[in-house]
């Protein structure tokens, strides 16, 4: 099988394609989805479907959020497999009520009788664009049982993890960073880090529910997503030469956690370092560092630690929001202070 | 838009009076068990609106589905979920149409068309017209009711939810219960229009503001609608104007509305009023109509002993299906 050099909104664009033609019953709906002469979405992830599957099957919607998540709902429940997309992960809050009181509950309040097949793609991180634009939400949804939550970090992971996602039969969250998506037309992110990489042309899942570990070591475990994930392998490379060792884990997947396979690591490693871009209190870091310390604590020989946004909005300005985001440098340091002690 | 009703078959008639009595024996028996101690949980009562639901549902078909609300008695007992699991479902057994998980707010049954009745005011809306939409593209010609009341049309998703079903001529019928109530807040004191179909004409949809206490207008209204909504010409908003004779819920004595006001509108029972209908209009004499009366105590009995006696849900129930199982 043949594979191709692919950005991220191309291997998310990828996925769609496929799915939309082994299924009738996968549609997409969202804002600026698929019109003509449009973006393809907030970040051009569906641009050009609507030239192959029409704009029945590329739903373009008025900027009605509630009304978005509540139709994949409603879609979801005869039997279809809707991709709702909110243009940027923020604008969610406004269908909060169509994510958890409905989305998350009805298979459990139906007592299986019905189930919600749908993904909810959400655009965040930050990119320059102030409080309202840029939140890393996972942990809101992390918290709500029923809902399954995918942050990926890169254009392999993606393809397969929506993939995956669109044939699961729950609702899943499918958190996108923006300075992930690469490049495309008039959107580039300034700061973005695009990544580009060979993606098999065919239809494959990635399990939901799995971590991939991204660089083994020993001396350490480091634990991040999306951008973070980045951010940690380069941090790690900093590190070896100093001759500090980390394993570097892409929690890929929030919901369902395979906590196993981290345990595995921290046990080799004995020390743990989280790295999120969500801000500290509550976020995704926390649960995790609260089931290591129960299952693993006689492992350890450091606190578990973590590296996140602080608890403030998310700022706009180039230098406040570099300093709101985790850098490499405050990755490496924290390592150093938990390694040497 | 609406034809004689006297060339609605008797059959159909009997039937819409049959439900409605129902309703009313088992929401009655339902608020004097509750007086007692008896009902595990809370209770949102249907009587007085019975002529919608059963309206409504009697010009459905079993594989259209309905979205019902936190008052949904009325509307499961009118589609066709078994009594028996309507009532071990309020007391929380495991023979409840959802083995007790979901309680009186969230009734549902897969067979006939409902899922679960949804306690968040106004939350249906925009997923009938979801579920509208998912069969317009499975290419079926299955059709939705959205229930709410009038103080779900004060909400964002009335808003969302009519405007794009109507956009995307989604086959949708919005109907609209106005008992003039928001639990006890009245309607005057949320809304300066005097008919809440008025607001479909700011949608592009077609919206009439009908007598909810006259269960052969419903039911003619709904037949148009839906066979509209099912020849793909989009939704319609249908207002019917009503009361509950009840409180908002289980201990409201109703201390918000006039004995004189609650006296006027049961005056108009809708019950009564198809009653005198069959005798003046379908030549029906007493018996048969007994006759319903009688099997429905009967009927309401029985399901109450069943709940009663069915057991409880497994403790174990408490953890399962959260998630779907894996595969298409």
């Amino acid at each position: 099988m043949s594979s191709y050099a692919m950005t991220m909104a191309e291997a998310l664009r990828d996925a769609l394609r496929l799915a939309m033609r082994q299924d009738p019953r996968v549609f997409i709906i969202g804002e600026d989805v698929g019109i003509a002469g449009g973006f393809g979405g907030g970040f051009t992830v569906t641009l050009g479907l609507s030239d192959e599957f029409g704009h029945e099957r590329v739903m373009d919607t008025p900027i009605s959020e509630i009304a978005i998540i509540g139709a994949a709902v409603g879609a979801a429940l005869t039997g279809m497999r809707p991709v709702a997309e909110m243009q940027y992960g923020d604008f969610v809050f406004c269908g909060m009520d169509q994510v958890i009181n409905q989305a998350a509950k009805i298979h459990y309040m139906s007592d299986g009788q019905f189930s919600v097949p749908l993904v909810l793609r959400l655009p965040v991180g930050a990119s320059r664009r102030g409080a309202q634009h840029s939140q890393c939400s996972e942990a809101y949804f992390m918290h709500t049982p029923g809902l399954k939550v995918v942050s990926p970090s890169n254009p392999y992971d993606a393809k397969g993890m929506l993939l995956a996602s669109i044939w699961d039969n729950n609702p899943v969250i499918f958190l996108e960073h923006k300075l992930l998506y690469g490049g495309k037309g008039g959107r580039k992110e300034k700061t973005s880090l695009d990544p580009i990489m060979e993606v098999p042309e065919e239809a494959y899942e990635i399990p939901l529910g799995t971590v991939a570990v991204k660089r083994q070591g020993k001396d350490i475990t480091i634990l991040a997503n999306m951008l973070m994930v980045h951010r940690a392998l380069e941090a790690a490379e900093i590190l070896s030469q100093e001759g500090i060792d980390a394993e570097v884990i892409d929690v890929r997947c929030l919901v369902p956690l395979d906590l196993a396979t981290i345990e595995i690591s921290v046990q080799k490693t004995t020390r743990v370092l989280i790295v999120e871009e969500d801000n500290l209190t509550g976020g995704w870091g926390a649960e995790v560092a609260a089931r290591l310390a129960e299952k693993a604590f006689y492992y350890l020989d450091a606190p578990i630690t973590r590296v996140a946004a602080p608890d403030v909005p998310v700022p706009c300005a180039p230098i406040l929001e570099s300093i709101y985001v985790p850098s490499v440098e405050k990755v490496v340091i924290a390592v150093r202070e938990l390694v040497n002690g | 838009m609406k034809a004689d009703d006297r060339k609605i078959p008797l059959a159909i008639v009997m039937d819409m009076f049959r439900r409605m009595v129902l309703i009313r024996v088992f929401e009655d028996r339902l608020y004097h068990l509750f007086l007692q101690g008896l009902v595990p949980g809370t209770l949102h009562q249907y009587q007085g609106q019975e002529a919608i639901a059963v309206g409504v549902c009697s010009a459905l078909r079993e594989d259209d589905f309905i979205f019902s609300t936190h008052r949904p008695v009325g509307h499961a007992i009118a589609k066709g979920v078994p009594l028996t699991a309507i009532a071990a479902e309020i007391w929380g057994k495991g023979t409840g149409c959802a083995r007790g998980r979901g309680g009186q707010m969230h009734l549902v049954d897969a067979s006939i068309g409902m899922p679960p009745s949804n306690a968040i005011v106004g939350a249906n809306i925009p997923i009938a017209a979801g579920a509208a939409i998912g069969f317009k593209l499975l290419g079926l010609d299955r059709i939705v009711i959205s229930f709410f009341g009038d103080g779900a049309s004060n909400t964002g998703a009335f808003h969302e939810g009519l405007n794009l079903a109507a956009v995307k001529n989604a086959p949708v019928v919005f109907v609209c219960e106005n008992n003039q109530y928001a639990a006890s807040t009245h309607i005057t004191l949320t809304t300066r229009i005097e008919a809440i179909a008025e607001r479909a004409m700011a949608y592009g949809i077609p919206g009439y503001s009908l007598d909810g206490m006259d269960i052969l207008g419903v039911y003619q209204s709904v037949v148009a609608a839906v066979d509209r909504a099912r020849k793909g010409e989009g939704p319609t908003l249908l207002e019917f104007k009503t009361y509950r004779f009840m409180g908002h819920s289980r201990g409201d004595p109703g201390g918000y509305r006039l004995k004189q006001e609650v006296d006027e509108w049961r005056v108009r029972d809708p019950i009564l009023r198809l009653r005198n209908k069959l005798h003046t209009d379908f030549d029906q004499g007493e018996q048969p109509l007994l006759e319903i009366e009688a099997q429905a105590q009967v009927e309401v009995e029985n399901a109450i002993q069943f709940a009663i006696s069915s057991p409880d849900p497994a403790a174990e129930e408490t953890f399962s299906r959260v998630f779907a199982g894996e595969g298409g």
